[in-house]
């Protein structure tokens, strides 16, 4: 788990609503509210994509939503911005391969 | 290996000397003092205000260097917490017959708590020697800056600054 | 169409400080970030500023924003959140994408552009692999997401944020293997620097990452010494165990809108790049646009907040709610204030480049 609960700094977050979503058909535990990329991480998930061309693994880079780097297919629309776009329950995710299919 | 302030991270003796809030040896091992280690000229004042004895200059221009009047240092630790850099800490080398005294700002997790043996390091954070933690603060008043006080054999006085984080 | 009397672009330090100041003179604001939540970069510092005691030093950058964005509701400034603003036109009219599916226009009389600034790349091979990011990147994962994306990391560059950014990773619970720096000499603070030196990380000067390895993520990265001409020295490679690489090599302005709005640049290297200029009001060279912040020359949170004052003063009188009388005393303060902060080893290169601008900004 890669959540950090006790920060020397941050006061301690409100316990948030758990939501379930799907990443490539496994269910993962997120937090109602919180960016898609973010819950990944928190569940050891660091793969977003891979590439059109050569098949590279893709994660975040910028994470502002400037570069695209992190981008999946959410709910079958391809090229969402995993570190920008925040979870709802139920929601389906898939790791995407080069520019994604529209379903 | 040396060390310098813009190669490894970390000021030399020999640096620290020329900054006008470094003790001398002598007042060092007079009694309980702060020791401010800010010997580059940036735009920060926060701990000339936070003296109750008006102890710490800067004056006008708030880049100069804080200066320390030595007479009026008592120790009382305000300034620690203060400081935006985390720049001060106490020591006291009269505290007892074999064992020295130093406090120091510390924003990790988890905290020590009294009677914890904690490892002393230098500033380069290499162990120095076994600490016992005598004391921990972190009041809100410190805004998450909490201050611990650790006893030390004396002989390691000067080398030990602060504490190994504790995994 | 949408219709106010000043838009602010960014909800950053200085997009809510130039808000504050023209709402309290009774300005109609409409305040547009592209975020789901304002603050920009502001909700990641978590350490205590610096300067001077009469303007929030000693007070962490995070108490700051809450502090701006109570001020900011207090007043009931407008704001669109999740706004992106793609385009700008007769130096009046925003084109703004809200909630990503839907197009408005918004008229205003004047334009503060507040849009801050973008982290640069340094490419090595291996620099696509999931585990290289941003410094900032991870500053936002552990801060504002309160994630870990990684637990040995390599910190790539020794400026204020490289050195910031390895502390906060520390306090956040991630080991920092080491802090690479091109240059012979570290950039950040002293003070930084001795914290993160204390913490039991080496710092390697003159040296550069040569690639990074790993088959779906970074493993090892190999750094290598540089020569004073920032080649590399062959023969001095070592490997480290990491996995995770912050980039922390410089940020650049986003100027887009400026550009698209006929902004005259300047390319001023010591604070970023091609910026548009300004003159002492921060009035770009177009008539009814200001800038403040990060997109007229990198600099920092309390620079960018004085900056943001002085665009909200100014556009608050110019559309007749401040005296010029009331305005200058104001501002002048204000000027101290900044000058004060562009001084010593560190502000004093920042300060002649703006001195620079001013004088080519002139109107």
């Amino acid at each position: 788990m890669n959540r950090i609960v006790n920060h020397p700094i941050l006061d301690k977050e409100k316990p948030a609503k758990e939501v379930e979503i799907f990443v490539d058909d496994k269910p993962i535990i997120a937090r109602e509210g919180e960016m898609i990329a973010a819950a990944l991480i928190a569940n050891g998930i660091f793969i977003n994509r891979y590439t059109i061309h050569k098949h590279k693994p893709r994660g975040i880079y910028c994470a502002i939503g400037r570069c695209t780097d992190c981008i999946m297919t959410v709910d079958g629309i391809p090229n969402i911005r995993t570190c920008v776009t925040e979870v709802k329950d139920g929601m389906r995710i898939t790791t995407q391969k080069g520019t994604g299919v529209w379903s | 290996m040396e060390h310098s302030l813009k190669t490894t991270g970390s000021p030399s003796l020999e640096e620290l000397y020329k900054s006008p809030a470094f003790p001398t040896k002598e007042q060092l091992h007079k009694g309980p003092i702060a020791i401010i280690e800010c010997i580059e000229e940036i735009p920060c004042n926060p701990c000339e205000a936070s003296c109750p004895k008006g102890a710490i200059t800067i004056g006008e221009s708030i880049t100069n260097l804080p200066e320390m009047d030595y007479e009026k240092c008592t120790a009382c630790g305000m300034c620690i917490t203060a400081c935006p850099g985390l720049a001060i800490y106490i020591k006291d080398y009269t505290y007892g017959d074999t064992k020295a005294l130093l406090s120091f700002p510390y924003e990790y997790y988890p905290l020590p708590k009294a009677g914890d043996i904690v490892q002393a390091v230098d500033r380069q954070g290499n162990y120095v020697c076994d600490a016992e933690v005598i004391k921990v603060r972190n009041p809100k008043s410190y805004d998450h800056t909490a201050v611990i006080t650790i006893e030390y054999p004396k002989e390691y006085f000067e080398e030990a600054v602060n504490m190994k984080r504790i995994k | 169409m949408i219709v106010t009397e000043l838009a602010i672009v960014g909800a950053g330090p200085a997009g809510l400080s130039a808000s504050i100041e023209a709402r309290r003179a009774g300005v109609d604001v409409l305040l547009i970030d592209e975020n789901a939540r304002p603050g920009g970069q502001l909700f990641k510092q978590i350490h205590k500023f610096f300067g001077s005691r009469a303007h929030k030093a000693g007070i962490r950058g995070i108490n700051i924003g809450t502090e701006l964005l109570r001020e900011s509701e207090e007043l009931g400034i407008h704001i669109w959140l999740k706004g992106e603003v793609c385009g700008i036109e007769n130096g009046h009219n925003l084109w703004v994408v809200r909630d990503r599916n839907r197009s408005e226009i918004v008229k205003a009389k004047k334009i503060i552009l507040a849009t801050g600034a973008t982290e640069n790349a340094v490419i090595f091979p291996g620099w696509d692999l999931p585990g290289v990011m941003g410094a900032g990147a991870a500053q936002t994962m552990i801060n504002v997401n309160r994630v870990l994306p990684g637990r040995k990391v390599i910190m790539l560059g020794s400026g204020n944020v490289g050195v910031i950014v390895a502390y906060q990773l520390m306090q956040a619970g991630a080991e920092v293997v080491a802090v690479l720096e091109a240059a012979p000499v570290l950039g950040g603070y002293g003070v930084h620097t001795a914290k993160v030196s204390r913490a039991g990380v080496p710092f390697y000067v003159s040296h550069t990452i040569k690639r990074a390895f790993g088959t779906n993520h970074v493993e090892a990265v190999e750094i290598v010494e540089l020569d004073n001409s920032f080649k590399q020295i062959l023969g001095t490679e070592q490997i480290l165990d990491a996995d995770t690489v912050c980039l922390a090599t410089g940020l650049t302005p986003l100027t887009e809108l400026a550009w698209l709005a006929g902004c005259k640049f300047n390319f001023v290297p010591a604070l970023g790049g091609h910026l548009p200029i300004h003159d002492d009001k921060m009035h770009t060279t177009q008539p009814d646009i200001f800038i403040a912040g990060d997109i007229s020359g990198i600099e920092e949170a309390s620079t960018a907040m004085e900056e943001g004052r002085l665009a909200g003063i100014n556009a608050a009188q110019e559309l007749g709610y401040i005296s010029e009388d009331e305005a200058k005393i104001r501002t002048d303060a204000i000027w101290d204030s900044l000058n004060s902060l562009r001084s010593g080893y560190f502000g004093q290169k920042r300060r002649d480049s703006k001195d620079l601008i001013l004088q080519n900004g002139k109107r």
